[in-house]
């Protein structure tokens, strides 16, 4: 049974939200803030329905036609709710977030507006079945995303949105000119078609090649692979929320989503392997890995240094899809989940510290785990997790593309995971030890920049506990790794699907 | 090709009431216009009474269409034949017009009541129903006499509406319109004259039977591809365009941005694809112009401070987009499938353009009036107090960058897939070009909306519905992206 209306209401929930907050005037806090939060918690509900269903089998899709030979179409699948699912669960904590964030500060409404835009645009992306309704909501993305870049309105904000919008906005012609081009050569092409493009490997392979680069390099800037990063550490002038499901999550996951469905559900792996791209991708990424963990351990600032730390570990996700074979691949889908669930832990952590104790440097940080316990905790959890420690969810990540890339016999790529753990363990190290280990202001030794006493616990509730959710999550990913459900065990479930008939 | 314009016998005789409707699609907008200049409307309401019969007869030669498919009508008088037909073309261009001239006429009772226009605004009503009877006969006329005197009313009327606001730049500026479409005109009429010489006669339908291709085509083709060309603002004649604008009334901007030179645009077409079939260097130059066009009207726009400079020269750079499909579209040996696609991707672009650049035009309109501001610096802060209008523009613009989901982009689409079938990769390119430089000046002028550190004005608050209006049309132009099906579907049908 196809049940059109599910992709459909899921994708109508975070849209209608922003129709509805934006005509709901700017002092109706109450009355949007109630909306906000049953809308993300109805597409919760509707995105474990659709978990369900895909796991019984089902496949819903809900399609028309725009122009001859061209549909929009919306299909759950198990990639694509991997996808859906991660962007409702942040959605629903990083927007409790936001409203203790930006409590009291101007433009709410049209943050929350936008907001919801962006996570609709997600949910989009997640489950377009074609590159047609691919492009729209990856569109729609860039644009939701630059009102919130420049959400402060000064002029650092304002230079950052600006420089936002010249990378995404060529990469969007760039991959508007792939999408068109091999809409040309193949037609209308499903993702969930199994055939892949081996057919036109003979006669086209020029064309093939040239096609994929386009839109992988359209792909790549959203997902900040160097040299095309430069937009992400600026766009970190935007508010901590933004940064965190945003940054971490949404943008630079749809443009590392986009590139798994480009390889594995437009291409085909095999195809891609002939193609000798693979490889390619392979390199880029470690390159990035590399690149973003040394300019990481250069930053003063907290913020810049997450966004640098993105920059790298997003490109996990690339390297897992470079190492041909399921290992390989389970990697790097669970690290699309596990890397997100970090990453807005730690983004979360650094909001905090800065509202409550006005911390974004590094050097102010000595001591504040006394002071902060709980969020100190927290960062310990991200933190320990992006270096790859068992138990936390990133350790498995790298299992798995360690185990993957000693199977498909590329040691160079083991090399590279060794040395980025190390980088990694080189930033974050520091700043743990000056959490934990250090005497600061907590101990009578100097004072906080900028202190507020926001809550009763060490900080506004509304800031506290999604953040604790989180770090609980992530760390419960790779405790329970095994468990059915898990992010592990519907990553493997997707490659498998991919790798066995 | 000249089937596509719907010349060819209908089968069918229309029905009576096709009759009715017709007579009030193009007279009704005449007599509703003498009205109000007798008593002009305060208020949106009568207009939104006067529009209702307007809009059916829209609907019903709609229905019609759907029904028996091309509609034809005949009449002698006094010796003369006036024929006019009604395709699918002609079908959606209609409706498209009626849009938005109501719009515009429901704009301007509140446009009027916050700006105190002066004793001549109520001549504004009949000048806009003589634009929209004489917009509606283009679309539908069959010879070329019929086309020049709708077109010269056209002309007069917009001229007129232009030049009412009564500023003494406003009236440089028309005059100057006004000289440069009488010479336009005067073009058009010489080509008329060499095609009346030489063949005899006037009527398109038959002109397509006996036209050869030969140095008197080819010279009366120049001579009305220039006058039109100057009446459209083609590239490079387009320099009249932006003085003109920056001193006329809104609605009237929008109803001329949006409509008028549309109108020159589609004759353009119609009448080369009759002079001109098969000839490979005429379309070619027109898209060369287009390219340019489209980089110079980009340019233009980025780099000015005024706001309705910018959207008037954003204008030149869209009908760059158009221009640069003329070779897909006229020209020998065009396969069937990307000169199906780049028509119908033209005419998506031409009316998503028309509805986007009226909500353009309306919410620059309401921006200023509001701020009290022409420039862009101006308009600092604005994102907080009229977030509306903003949204608006917003909206629009992304129409005019071919983001998707609007009608930009799946015209874009349709006309990208044609000329890369055609391998036309330079065409590719100014097209690609074009966005990135249409998101330029658009993202320019948000990025000093979004301005927080800016003084704050005093703002004059806005009558209700201004912003719907244009929030209306905007949304259309937005919406056709994806139900770009329906209009297309009307231009399906109809091959003889």
């Amino acid at each position: 049974m196809n049940a059109a209306w599910l992709p459909l209401t899921a994708l109508a929930t975070s849209l209608l939200v922003a129709v509805t907050i934006f005509a709901l005037p700017e002092e109706a806090r109450r009355l949007r803030t109630t909306i906000n939060i049953g809308a993300a918690v109805v597409k919760i509900i509707l995105v474990t329905l659709m978990v369900r269903r895909v796991a019984a089998g089902h496949e819903d899709i809900f399609s028309f036609q725009v122009i001859g030979g061209l549909d929009f179409v919306l299909r759950i699948d198990a990639l694509g709710v991997m996808f859906a699912g991660l962007s409702s669960l942040l959605w629903l904590c990083t927007t409790i977030y936001a409203i203790g964030y930006l409590e009291g500060s101007a433009n709410r409404k049209r943050f929350f507006g936008f907001f919801s835009l962006c996570v609709a645009s997600t949910i989009g992306i997640a489950l377009a079945d074609n590159l047609f309704t691919f492009l729209i909501f990856y569109e729609m993305l860039t644009l939701s995303t630059y009102p919130l870049v420049v959400h402060r309105g000064t002029e650092q904000a304002l230079n950052a949105g600006r420089v936002y919008l010249r990378y995404t906005l060529s990469a969007g012609v760039v991959l508007l000119l792939g999408a068109v081009l091999l809409n040309n050569l193949t037609g209308d092409q499903s993702f969930s078609s199994e055939e892949g493009l081996g057919d036109y490997l003979n006669d086209h392979r020029g064309l093939l090649t040239l096609i994929f680069i386009l839109l992988v390099s359209g792909l790549a800037v959203k997902a900040a692979m160097v040299p095309l990063h430069g937009w992400l550490p600026r766009a970190m002038v935007a508010p901590a929320p933004v940064s965190a499901l945003l940054h971490a999550v949404a943008v630079v996951k749809a443009g590392a989503f986009g590139i798994l469905r480009v390889v594995y559900d437009l291409y085909g792996i095999e195809l891609s392997v002939e193609l000798g791209v693979i490889t390619g991708l392979a390199v880029a990424a470690s390159i990035t890995i590399i690149y973003g963990s040394l300019r990481a351990i250069a930053q003063q600032e907290l913020k810049p240094l997450l966004a640098f730390s993105t920059v790298s570990q997003v490109s996990y996700v690339i390297l897992g899809i470079g190492i041909f074979g399921p290992f390989g691949t389970v990697g790097a889908l669970a690290h699309l989940l596990h890397q997100g669930l970090m990453k807005v832990t730690l983004f979360f952590c650094a909001g905090n510290y800065a509202e409550e104790l006005g911390i974004h440097r590094i050097d102010e940080m000595d001591g504040a785990g006394k002071r902060m316990p709980l969020t100190s905790i927290a960062f310990t959890i991200g933190a320990l997790g992006m270096i790859g420690l068992p138990p936390v969810a990133g350790f498995i990540t790298k299992w798995y593309l360690g185990v993957g890339a000693i199977q498909a016999e590329m040691y160079w790529v083991v090399a590279v995971l060794v040395a980025s753990s190390t980088l990694n363990a080189m930033y974050f190290l520091p700043i743990l030890h000056r959490l934990w280990f250090r005497p600061g202001p907590s101990h009578g030794k100097g004072s906080w920049p900028h202190e507020q006493r926001l809550g009763r616990l060490e900080t506004h509730g509304w800031l506290l506990w999604p953040m604790v959710f989180t770090a609980l999550i992530s760390l419960g990913a790779g405790l329970f790794a095994g468990l059915p459900y898990s992010p592990l065990d519907w990553a493997a479930r997707v490659a498998s699907g991919e790798y066995l008939p | 090709m000249t089937w596509r314009f719907g010349l060819f016998d209908s089968t069918f005789a229309p029905l009576v009431s096709t009759h009715w409707a017709l007579l009030v699609a193009l007279v009704f907008p005449l007599l509703m216009g003498g009205l109000a200049a007798l008593f002009p409307p305060k208020r949106a309401w009568p207009v939104v009474l006067a529009s209702v019969p307007l809009l059916a007869s829209g609907g019903v030669l709609l229905i019609a269409f759907q029904e028996a498919g091309l509609l034809g009508w005949q009449w002698e008088i006094a010796g003369l034949i006036l024929s006019l037909r009604l395709n699918g073309l002609s079908v959606l261009l209609l409706l498209t017009t009626q849009c938005i001239v109501v719009a515009a006429a429901l704009y301007t009772p509140g446009h009027f009541r916050l700006t105190e226009p002066g004793p001549l605004a109520r001549w504004l009503w009949p000048l806009m129903g003589v634009a929209l009877s004489a917009l509606s006969l283009i679309w539908l006329a069959t010879d070329l006499l019929t086309l020049y005197i709708a077109l010269e009313l056209m002309g007069l009327a917009a001229v007129g509406m232009l030049m009412l606001s009564g500023k003494a730049p406003a009236l440089l500026a028309g005059m100057r319109y006004l000289l440069l479409a009488l010479v336009g005109s005067l073009t058009y009429l010489l080509g008329v004259a060499l095609i009346l010489g030489q063949w005899g006669r006037l009527d398109l339908q038959g002109l397509a039977e006996v036209i050869e291709p030969g140095p008197v085509a080819w010279f009366a083709a120049a001579l009305i591809g220039a006058g039109l060309a100057l009446k459209a603002a083609l590239f490079p004649l387009h320099a009249w365009l932006t003085p003109v604008h920056e001193n006329a009334w809104t609605p009237v901007s929008a109803l001329h941005a949006g409509l008028v030179i549309k109108a020159s645009m589609f004759m353009l077409l119609q009448l080369w694809s009759i002079l001109l079939p098969d000839t490979f260097y005429a379309p070619r130059i027109i898209a060369w112009l287009g390219l340019l066009a489209i980089v110079w009207g980009g340019l233009l726009a980025w780099r000015t401070d005024s706001l309705k400079t910018l959207v008037a020269s954003s204008t030149v750079a869209q009908l760059g987009y158009l221009m640069v499909a003329f070779p897909l579209l006229l020209g020998p040996d065009i396969a069937p499938l990307p000169r199906a696609l780049a028509w119908e991707g033209f005419w998506l672009q031409l009316v998503g353009h028309a509805f986007a650049k009226a909500a353009m035009f309306m919410a620059a309109g309401n921006l200023i009036l509001a701020t009290g501001e022409h420039t862009l610096k101006g308009l600092a802060g604005t994102s907080r107090r009229l977030p509306l209008s903003l949204l608006v523009f917003g909206i629009a613009s992304i129409t005019l960058m071919g983001l998707p989901p609007s009608s930009g982009f799946t015209a874009k689409w349709m006309l990208l897939e044609a000329m890369i079938i055609t391998q036309q990769w330079w065409a590719v390119a100014a097209l690609l070009t074009g966005t990135l430089l249409t998101a330029a000046y658009v993202f320019r002028m948000f990025r000093y909306s979004f301005d927080e550190t800016a003084p704050r004005h005093r703002y004059q608050p806005l009558a209700p519905g201004m912003d719907l209006i244009a929030m209306l049309l905007a949304l259309t132009a937005f919406a056709l992206g994806l139900l770009a099906h329906f209009p297309l579907e009307l231009m399906h049908g109809g091959s003889p």
